[in-house]
């Protein structure tokens, strides 16, 4: 339990060094290809745009309550934490680090997906972070994905977080492959209209996404919760095998054959068994936990 | 060239597909002696949850045999289905479980090979084409992460200016080139020769851990990622 | 993009950092880099920065701060997203803060 006297320090209005500085134990961090060593991208200028020193990601090592960990964590400020060439190999990289010394990594997600002015580098980068998850999960290394960031984790982003054995998730978190704003743009907007906060959050956000099974830690936008959440998610077996994926192949046909006619995320959380589900956007943590917690599905041993 | 021609070039000693609300299933004769599995996006489907679990079913069926013959991947794709169902009914969540499956059939002795003929754009194509642990692509192929119309309009710059800036470098724009260019595909088939020769010809090659960033390197696409990487590497194993 | 450089005349920075980062750049934003690499009495600035034509508001900032802060043996480096002259001068100030804190 968080100590009331603290002060609650928000996730979602934090930078990305700044949740680093807070999730980690004290004196902790080391930082690898620090902005002193000016990586930068090497498309921006053709567009005119401002580079950053690390590339919107900051990759290092450091502990959490004790335990040694990869830790990478994404700006959403700097050109909305997309994902770009040097961005996704600082990731990848750190990820080939994690299989080879089978050491947990936590990825601090903050990202609306590949960055369009240097599209095929990120969509490739995408694709390698994903294998690399993947065969550092097959050593034995857990990935834990963090998110609650101010942009939300979309498109190839939403991709490497489905292979993280497990994700930790605050009410401000969103996870969709596709934004409301490019639903809305290509589908119109009786399809999704991407002004309407609360659809967004019913349909993507972090309660919605816990209740479902698609996130396994549900915490308030607070550092002190991301980091206790992060250790919870910590003690989690991540197992990637056969057994896994086929549990996961059946709740997910599952969760189609039970939801696949469902209009809306109220009618979803009305067949769990949710009591008042028109209240749970209101529903402060505490009431929320006590209810998704037991009518919930959940991914344990299934992601 | 229709998906039909590609399946008798690829299986003169013959094939047997179904092919049933834009996905296909099936197997295919390489030689007398041995069928490789078969599995598709045809018809430039868009891959919502339905396609995408329905097809790491099949994948994981494949991968649970104890046999090693490989699994081709046929792709004709859209983009991912962009609709409120799908991401309602976490659509991030069954494309990541289709690129498991793919990693879990490779990883099992299942060899995944795709083969790019048609359209794959954006998460499907991540999903799909990008997530087998090969990816050759014949000349009629259009991957792209998005179009340039779309791109325009998101970066609110003019699509001429686009064009324009396309000339210069292959790191954004669609098309089979720049994708060849970044690393993504390994090689380009001929569709006037026998494809079942070349398909024969890529098996025999060896497997390695994923080469796309050095082949990025190696053509000029991605001139960063590969050494990016290492070095991070480097240094996380150095600190220990 | 267009790239700006001032050397100019500082008292020494305190403290033994060697490097700092402050800020993101963003929109109305700017990132700065400090690193302790340049004689004593001596700071270097280099901006890049989206917004052609402030060349003089670049000057008068960066000499107002030379001026009043301690910098010297500071190069400064800096991406500016598109910053207004008090955020720069805020930047500026919370870099050398963090140069002179203890490790």
């Amino acid at each position: 339990m968080t100590d009331p006297r603290t002060l609650r320090r928000s996730w979602y209005e934090e930078s990305a060094r700044g949740r680093l500085l807070h999730l980690l134990d004290a004196d902790s961090f080391t930082e690898f290809l620090g902005p002193e060593r000016r990586e930068t991208s090497p498309h921006l200028s053709l567009f005119d745009l401002p580079r950053q020193f690390d590339d919107g990601i900051i990759v290092g090592a450091g502990r959490i309550d004790g335990r040694p960990v990869l830790v990478a964590a994404q700006e959403g400020r700097f050109m909305g934490g997309a994902i770009g060439e040097v961005h996704g190999a600082k990731l990848t990289g750190l990820l080939h680090a994690a299989a080879k010394m089978r050491r947990d990594i936590v990825i601090l997600f903050d990202t609306g997906g590949v960055r369009l002015q240097e599209a095929n580098a990120g969509e490739l980068a995408i694709s390698e972070i994903m294998r690399a998850v993947l065969e550092a999960r097959s050593e034995g290394a857990r990935v834990i994905g963090l998110l609650g960031g101010r942009a939300g984790c979309y498109g190839g982003g939403s991709l490497i977080a489905g292979c993280c054995s497990a994700l930790v998730i605050s009410e401000q978190g969103r996870l969709s492959v596709s934004g409301p704003e490019v639903i809305e743009t290509n589908k119109g907007v009786e399809e999704f209209d991407s002004r309407d906060r609360a659809l967004v959050w019913r349909t993507m956000g972090g309660k919605h996404r816990y209740l479902i099974g698609g996130a396994d830690v549900f915490v308030e936008d607070d550092i002190a919760a991301f980091r206790a959440g992060a250790i919870a998610a910590l003690q989690r077996p991540a197992t990637l095998d056969p057994t896994v994926l086929q549990a996961e192949q059946t709740r997910l046909e599952h969760r189609l054959r039970h939801f696949g006619d469902a209009h809306d995320a109220t009618e979803i959380w009305a067949r769990l068994h949710v009591d008042d589900p028109r209240e749970i956007p209101e529903r402060d943590i505490a009431a929320f936990l006590t209810t998704a917690n037991s009518h919930r599905e959940n991914a344990d041993a299934a992601r | 060239m229709q998906l039909a021609d590609i399946l008798s070039s690829l299986f003169p000693a013959g094939h047997e597909i179904t092919q049933a609300d834009g996905l296909v299933t099936g197997w295919g004769r390489l030689d007398q002696q041995n069928r490789i599995d078969l599995i598709g996006i045809a018809g430039k489907t868009y891959p919502g949850v339905d396609e995408a679990i329905a097809l790491a079913g099949h994948i994981l069926s494949v991968a649970r045999r104890p046999d090693s013959s490989p699994l081709l991947f046929l792709v004709d794709s859209g983009s991912q289905r962009m609709s409120r169902r799908d991401e309602l009914l976490g659509l991030s969540e069954a494309l990541a479980h289709l690129a498991k499956a793919l990693w879990q059939a490779e990883h099992a002795g299942h060899r995944t090979v795709g083969l790019l003929y048609g359209g794959s754009a954006a998460g499907a194509f991540i999903a799909t084409a990008l997530a087998c642990g090969s990816l050759v692509a014949l000349p009629t192929a259009w991957p792209e992460v998005m179009d340039l119309p779309s791109m325009a309009r998101v970066t609110k710059l003019p699509l001429a200016t686009l064009k324009e800036k396309a000339e210069t470098t292959p790191v954004f724009a669609p098309g089979l080139d720049n994708l060849l260019a970044t690393g993504a595909i390994a090689e380009v088939w001929d569709p006037a020769a026998s494809l079942n020769a070349q398909l024969a010809a890529f098996l025999a090659k060896p497997v390695s851990r994923d080469p796309r960033a050095q082949w990025g390197a190696d053509r000029g696409g991605r001139p960063k990622a590969a050494m990016i990487a290492a070095e991070v590497e480097r240094l996380a194993l150095l600190h220990g | 993009m267009e790239n700006l450089l001032y050397e100019l005349k500082s008292t020494q920075t305190g403290g033994t950092r060697a490097v700092a980062l402050v800020g993101v750049v963003a929109s109305g934003n700017l990132e700065i880099l400090l690193e302790r690499r340049e004689a004593p009495d001596r700071c270097v600035i280099e901006i890049a920065t989206p917004a052609h034509g402030f060349a003089e508001l670049w000057a008068a900032v960066t000499e107002d701060f030379a001026a009043r802060a301690a910098a010297g043996g500071l190069r400064i480096t800096i991406n500016d997203g598109g910053a207004r002259p008090d955020m720069v001068a805020l930047r500026l100030a919370q870099g050398v803060r963090l140069m002179e804190k203890p490790e």
